[in-house]
């Protein structure tokens, strides 16, 4: 007998904080997986934010730097600056990233840093308790915004993907999800290309996947899937905004 | 025959039902009658004869509970 | 080594680099843009990194990420630029890493002016940021002790694992004054092994972090900041000072403010006064014991900045109430004068001699 699936040595021994069906923990399986597949995994040193993932620091077994709130990209930078043959990636969420790290991660892409973001984008802010995100789609309930996002009032919320994929500097960008198992594997998919792009030296790469929170969307984990696939897909479309060109 | 055999390691286990919903073989299922040390009814293996090794329920796990080993013929 | 006529600012870059100091993220602002300008000229020919951020705060972020991963490091602004920077500097501090943080000042509050002046005193040296932290902060009076103090200031952030802040001010940084650098031969940079390298699978990963969510283990961190703070008290205490002995007065300055005092003591001296002078050289931590040393038949001490009176704080504290503690100071941009100085001495003292 084969084991074709156990716990990969990118993650510590310590068990996750994330709520019951959360899928940050999938999120972190599929950026260490990567990891450990490419062969980085020994050279690596991540960047948590402030969020629900703050304390990735102890999940991820690499060396790893806790950054203030939106700032993971800046101090990507000085880290890969300083270590240019390491693999260095910055994990954030919609908080972190399209609210007060706007400037770092569009800066970082501009600049070109041969980093890898992965942006977890749910909607909504899950540590301080739901209020509404960037991200948070219009008629979305949360504590911020009690009747719903209204456009008129907070605008409609910010597509990150596409955006970036606007800068010469990020070389690639795509959107996944993680709510079938299929768009797991395709999101894994996505994130090991992304990770190439740095170890190949090409330039910025984001993925953006596209996440539940079952305990501020007020949803049982397996319904919480199902919102997501309902509503934010069709707003936040799957699929690659941008791949480095393949060399003649 | 079961092709595959699927672990828990129920310690884990946050009891989300993510795994229950995905086994297209209704290998899984949640044990409402024990607690786990963390205070959730973990999921387990209720048909072990129905396991095709498909994954689903690891890939979904948020914990890493889950680990599949696919059994020679 | 001979000396070289240098502006301020860009000898701060060439005594950087001759400390060993290899990365350099800034953001341009007035009045220190000559130093980023020199970093970026001068660290691609020595194999160094010189990136200028979109901002200040991502600049000492920058810092952070290379200071966690065990480079020598620096940035620089001027006062609005350096109070974006106080989150940064406070996770600096928190984490305890090792970087130099040039502060050229300019007049406030908010956007202020482009002037010279002290008004970032309090800034510095009682955190600044978020929490319990200090810096260790070096004020320069001319261009030697400038490039003196940035090398010593590498030194000291890697010995003691804290953000050092080099405080000047827009004259320190614009003027031209001959410099020789010092011969570093013998000084070794220490290994960092608590730096983020990667694990290369050899051993367990290393964490930069500030964050404790258990108060208890927080406490204990906190415990552990103030004993290093204490030591740093004990040992690290510069200061110029001379004439305590039967002064009438003691002025007390810092920086450039300090030369225009010295001037203005010169003039007092030839009309038959007797004048003290302390010169805090770091103003965290600060000479106290200093003003211990000053008879009680001293009528005073005053103290001169270029603010509203910060400096002036420690200097009542110093004093204990043993004496009066005067104030004389100029805001918004303005140099004061020896003669204006010279006036205010003999308002204290009661008329000319």
């Amino acid at each position: 007998m084969d084991v074709i699936f156990e716990k990969t040595i990118g993650l510590t021994d310590i068990p996750t904080h994330y709520c019951p069906g959360c899928t940050h923990g999938v999120i972190h399986r599929l950026v260490a997986e990567a990891m450990v597949e490419l062969g980085v995994l020994d050279d690596a040193i991540g960047v948590a934010p402030v969020g629900c993932s703050v304390l990735a620091y102890k999940y991820f077994n690499c060396d790893m730097h806790e950054a203030a709130h939106g700032r993971a990209p800046a101090v990507a930078t000085g880290i890969k600056r300083v270590h240019p043959d390491n693999f260095v990636f910055t994990y954030q969420g919609d908080g972190d990233l399209a609210s007060i790290g706007t400037a770092e991660v569009v800066h970082a892409a501009h600049r070109g840093e041969k980093i890898s973001t992965i942006f977890v984008n749910n909607a909504i802010y899950g540590m301080t308790g739901g209020q509404m995100a960037p991200t948070t789609l219009i008629g979305q309930k949360a504590t911020t915004a009690p009747y719903g996002r209204m456009e008129e009032l907070a605008g409609k919320p910010i597509r990150i993907a596409e955006m970036i994929a606007t800068i010469d500097g990020a070389v690639f960008v795509e959107r996944v999800a993680v709510n079938t198992p299929a768009n797991i594997r395709k999101a894994k998919r996505a994130i090991k290309e992304c990770f190439k792009a740095q170890i190949e030296g090409k330039g910025f790469g984001l993925v953006e996947v596209l996440s539940t929170c079952p305990t501020n969307w007020g949803y049982t984990p397996e319904d919480a899937l199902k919102w997501l696939e309902k509503n934010m897909i069709p707003y936040y479309p799957l699929g690659n905004f941008k791949k480095p060109k393949e060399v003649e | 025959m079961a092709k595959g055999k699927v672990i828990f390691q129920e310690d884990l286990c946050k009891g989300c039902n993510l795994c229950v919903t995905v086994c297209p073989a209704g290998v899984i299922a949640i044990d409402n009658t024990n607690l786990n040390a963390k205070g959730y009814y973990p999921a387990g293996v209720v048909n072990a004869d129905k396991c095709i090794a498909c994954m689903n329920c690891a890939l979904i796990c948020p914990d890493l509970v889950i680990t599949v080993e696919r059994l020679d013929k | 080594m001979a000396k070289v006529l240098m502006k301020g600012n860009e000898a701060i870059g060439a005594a950087a680099i001759k400390a060993g100091c290899r990365y350099f993220f800034g953001y341009p602002i007035t009045p220190q843009n000559e130093l980023p300008e020199y970093m970026s000229r001068e660290l691609p020919n020595v194999g160094g990194m010189f990136v200028q951020a979109e901002s200040e705060i991502a600049a000492i972020n920058m810092v952070y990420g290379a200071a966690g991963s065990g480079a020598r490091v620096m940035t620089s602004s001027s006062s609005p630029g350096i109070a974006l920077k106080q989150e940064g500097i406070s996770y600096i501090a928190g984490s305890e890493l090792p970087c130099v943080i040039v502060d050229m000042m300019r007049g406030g509050p908010g956007l202020g002016g482009i002037q010279p002046s002290q008004t970032d005193y309090f800034l510095a040296t009682r955190g600044g940021g978020n929490g319990d932290y200090r810096l260790l902060v070096l004020a320069p009076s001319n261009v030697q002790e400038l490039a003196d103090l940035v090398m010593d200031g590498f030194d000291l952030a890697d010995e003691y694992r804290n953000p050092v802040m080099i405080l000047g001010d827009g004259m320190i940084g614009q003027m031209m004054e001959p410099v020789e650098f010092k011969n570093r031969e013998g000084k070794t940079i220490q290994k960092k092994d608590w730096a983020t390298t990667g694990t290369k699978g050899k051993r367990k990963p290393n964490i930069i972090n500030s964050l404790y969510l258990d108060a208890e283990e927080l406490e204990r961190h906190n415990e552990k900041l103030q004993e290093k703070y204490n030591r740093i008290r004990e040992k690290e205490v510069r200061v110029e000072s001379s004439n305590l002995e039967d002064a009438d007065l003691v002025i007390s300055a810092y920086g450039t403010t300090a030369r225009i005092v010295k001037t203005a003591i010169s003039k007092l001296e030839k009309e038959g006064y007797k004048i003290g002078l302390i010169r805090p050289i770091t103003l965290f931590p600060y000479p106290y014991d200093e003003f211990d040393k000053i008879e009680d038949t001293c009528k005073g001490v005053l103290t001169v900045e270029m603010n509203s009176g910060q400096m002036l704080d420690d200097v009542k504290l110093a004093l204990k109430g043993r004496m009066p503690a005067y104030f004389y100071g100029r805001t918004g941009g303005m140099i004061p004068t020896p003669e204006e100085i010279v006036k205010k001495v003999k308002e204290i003292l009661g008329g000319d001699k």
